[in-house]
């Protein structure tokens, strides 16, 4: 039996009654939040660079069965548990016993689930403002909850792979919506790294939510790339709550997607958390891709850190809000932020707005945004040495971007992303078109 | 046949003449020195000869090793062998200094039909001629001029011009900013890469790089023409009589 709403998106949802009550309860004010505030219009403050009309006037269906998922070739070598959500269910996972000190539970199961997973969904990612996360609360069928129990150091990264079917743009077949669902919990003292890759080829729209929470002195290498087909809507939030001394690292690369809403929000909240949230957007054609965060300093003697780079080529757009909160007890906060973009072409546009609400008196708090061309000074002396002018944009683009790839502490994952943005650059650089290039 | 052939060389920056007439041939083998007072058009000079955008030649040719230059582009200048050592040499941030060099060498390379240099023989030919400059491993590791000093920046266009042994050698002001030791070692680089089939072109405001580098011929620019030309004894009595007399000539 499916859910028969009339709000937007949501028909042929699960259905509510039936499910456990721990779920129901969660759909029941997912689906009234989601029905008072509705999509977000132009109006809505916190949407205002990203236009949602496009997306709006699709009638999405579910996107329905397990479908086979190839892992991305830059990560070929890496040695990962894997995970596959198709079309936001969970579909494979590599190791039949996994490693010790990690749980995998299918979220496509709701009746069986654990208690550590009934009791953590739904209380790190906040509904109120946030439609879609309320949205995929109320419909998402499946997905994953991943445990790394107390002091477990895992050896391995787990691969997440969640790949969405889409219908055929060509002739306006219907698109279809996915809403993938992931919980981490990161125990007291153990130690993990997550890498989670967004595919999915014609017209769909993927709405992911995952909630991570970091347990006292725990540690969190959270890793995304998000290569979604150029006929994707990608509307993903990560929110993430860190307890004492914990140590979250999350890089986030976006490269796909016809349009994309990335938006991270973190919660310290305990002491001594070191929380990083950096990433890098490269956009080309018409794409839209929004990073928006959430830096919520809530106690004191935490440090942040956020480094954005993007690169954009023909007629893309980026949109970077980064907001850091400081509460009026989280003194000695130490945060820095910063976002650099590069237009590659003068049809390319970046909104930058960061924002600091600092309400402690004892902080140290910095941020800045820059919007530049490639220097004409740099290029001319990488010529003057020999260097074809279309290498010598490659070199100086990849040298820009290498400053927030080399961000990402876990080597193997970093190699990797290097890779991606190297085949980005081939692409979309390297003798391609860019769009009046300068 | 001349390695360089510049002949009534006009040339405008955002529609104002800078260079009106540059006539100068320089041989195989031979190093000119061009002198000349601060706005004289001396790093014009330098810029149109080695292809940066935004300098207009309105009259006159240049011909490099039998080709037209200014057909050429830049990057293809470079291969065809000409080296601007700069006046500032521009920071690179996030570029490795031997990343940069190799990929210069292997541009030459293919343009030669030759494939990539191999690593080791490449890390040999860059350590060996890096320690006559005193440039450290530690400075190859770092990005290109970032956080240099002025002395090392100079150093680190020699160590290019050695790597890279270009037929023509032209040296924007590399002695400006140095101090007398840099000077020293900075002229003892470029002495080294004296070559019967290399030739230098030596652009300075001052006579004492000259004292090191010494010129075949002496050529004083001076409001965007070359006033006169002599052996290296004019460069002497410029530097007893300064550039007084050319600024009134041009009046």
């Amino acid at each position: 039996m499916t859910n028969t709403s009339p709000l937007p998106f949501l028909a042929e949802a699960p259905a509510i009654d039936g499910a456990p009550e721990w779920l129901a309860l969660l759909r029941r004010s997912a689906v009234a939040r989601y029905g008072q505030i509705g999509l977000p219009g132009p109006r809505t403050e916190a949407w205002k660079f990203t236009n949602l009309n496009a997306l709006k006037a699709l009638q999405p269906v579910p996107a329905t069965g397990l479908g086979h998922i190839e892992r991305p070739d830059v990560f070929a070598g890496l040695d990962a548990t894997e995970l596959h959500i198709s079309n936001g269910a969970l579909s494979v996972f590599s190791g039949d016993v996994p490693p010790t000190g990690l749980e995998i539970v299918d979220l496509g199961d709701p009746d069986t689930v654990p208690a550590w997973v009934s009791e953590t969904l739904g209380t790190v990612a906040a509904i109120d403002r946030h439609p879609f996360a309320a949205l995929n609360t109320a419909a998402f069928i499946g997905g994953v909850a991943i445990r790394v129990t107390r002091g477990t150091m895992l050896e391995k990264p787990i691969l997440l792979l969640a790949d969405t079917q889409g219908g055929e743009t060509q002739g306006g077949e219907a698109a279809t919506i996915a809403h993938p669902r992931v919980l981490v919990v990161v125990e007291e003292g153990a130690v993990a790294d997550l890498v989670e890759v967004h595919t999915g080829a014609g017209s769909h729209v993927s709405n992911t939510v995952v909630e991570v929470t970091v347990g006292v002195g725990a540690r969190l290498g959270h890793y995304k790339w998000q290569a979604e087909g150029v006929d994707a809507f990608h509307l993903a939030m990560t929110a993430v709550r860190a307890e004492a001394k914990a140590t979250y690292d999350n890089f986030a690369l976006s490269t796909g997607a016809r349009l994309a809403r990335n938006e991270i929000r973190g919660e310290l909240a305990g002491g001594h958390v070191d929380y990083r949230v950096n990433g890098a957007y490269m956009a080309t054609g018409d794409q839209h891709l929004d990073t928006t965060t959430l830096i919520d300093h809530a106690v004191p003697d935490c440090h942040s850190q956020e480094i954005y780079k993007g690169v954009l080529a023909g007629r893309s757009r980026g949109v970077f809000q980064g907001k850091i909160l400081v509460r009026p007890n989280a003194q000695k906060t130490d945060g820095y932020q910063m976002n650099r973009a590069l237009l590659l072409s003068r049809d390319a546009e970046i909104d930058s707005k960061p924002e600091l609400e600092i309400y402690a008196d004892d902080v140290k708090c910095s941020h800045g945004a820059t919007v530049g061309a490639l220097d004409d000074d740099q290029l001319f002396y990488l010529m003057a040495r020999g260097i074809e002018r279309e290498r010598a944009r490659a070199l100086l683009i990849g040298a820009y971007l290498d400053e927030a790839i080399a961000t990402i502490e876990r080597a193997p994952v970093r190699e990797a992303f290097r890779a991606v943005v190297d085949a980005w650059m081939q692409a979309n650089v390297t003798g391609a078109d860019t769009g009046g290039a300068p | 046949m001349a390695l360089l052939e510049i002949e009534n060389l006009h040339v405008e920056v955002g529609g104002k003449p800078i260079l009106k007439g540059i006539d100068l041939v320089i041989e195989p083998g031979e190093v000119h020195a061009i002198m000349g007072p601060n706005g004289s058009g001396k790093s014009t000079l330098s810029y149109v000869l080695s292809g940066r955008d935004g300098y207009e030649v309105t009259d006159g040719s240049i011909r490099f090793d039998g080709k037209d230059l200014l057909a050429m582009a830049a990057d293809e200048r470079a291969i065809a062998g000409i080296f601007l050592a700069f006046q500032y040499p521009v920071e690179l941030p996030g570029v490795a200094g031997m990343t940069f060099l190799k990929e210069a060498l292997n541009a030459r390379r293919k343009a030669a039909g030759e494939g990539e240099v191999d690593a080791m023989t490449f890390l040999k030919l860059v350590r060996a001629k890096a320690k006559t400059l005193g440039i450290t491993d530690e400075m190859l590791k770092r990005a290109v001029n970032v956080g240099f000093s002025g002395g090392e920046k100079k150093r680190n266009e020699i160590l290019q011009m050695a790597v890279l042994e270009p037929k023509l050698c032209v040296l924007d002001e590399t002695d400006s900013g140095l101090d007398i030791d840099a000077l020293k070692i900075v002229s003892e680089g470029v002495n080294a890469l004296r070559d019967p089939d290399r030739s230098m072109l030596v652009i300075t405001h001052y006579q004492r790089l000259l004292e090191h580098i010494q010129p075949d011929r002496v050529h004083v620019l001076a409001h965007g023409r070359i006033r006169r030309s002599g052996g290296k004894e004019l460069a002497l009595e410029l530097e007893a009589n300064g550039y007084a007399g050319f600024a009134e000539e041009a009046a």
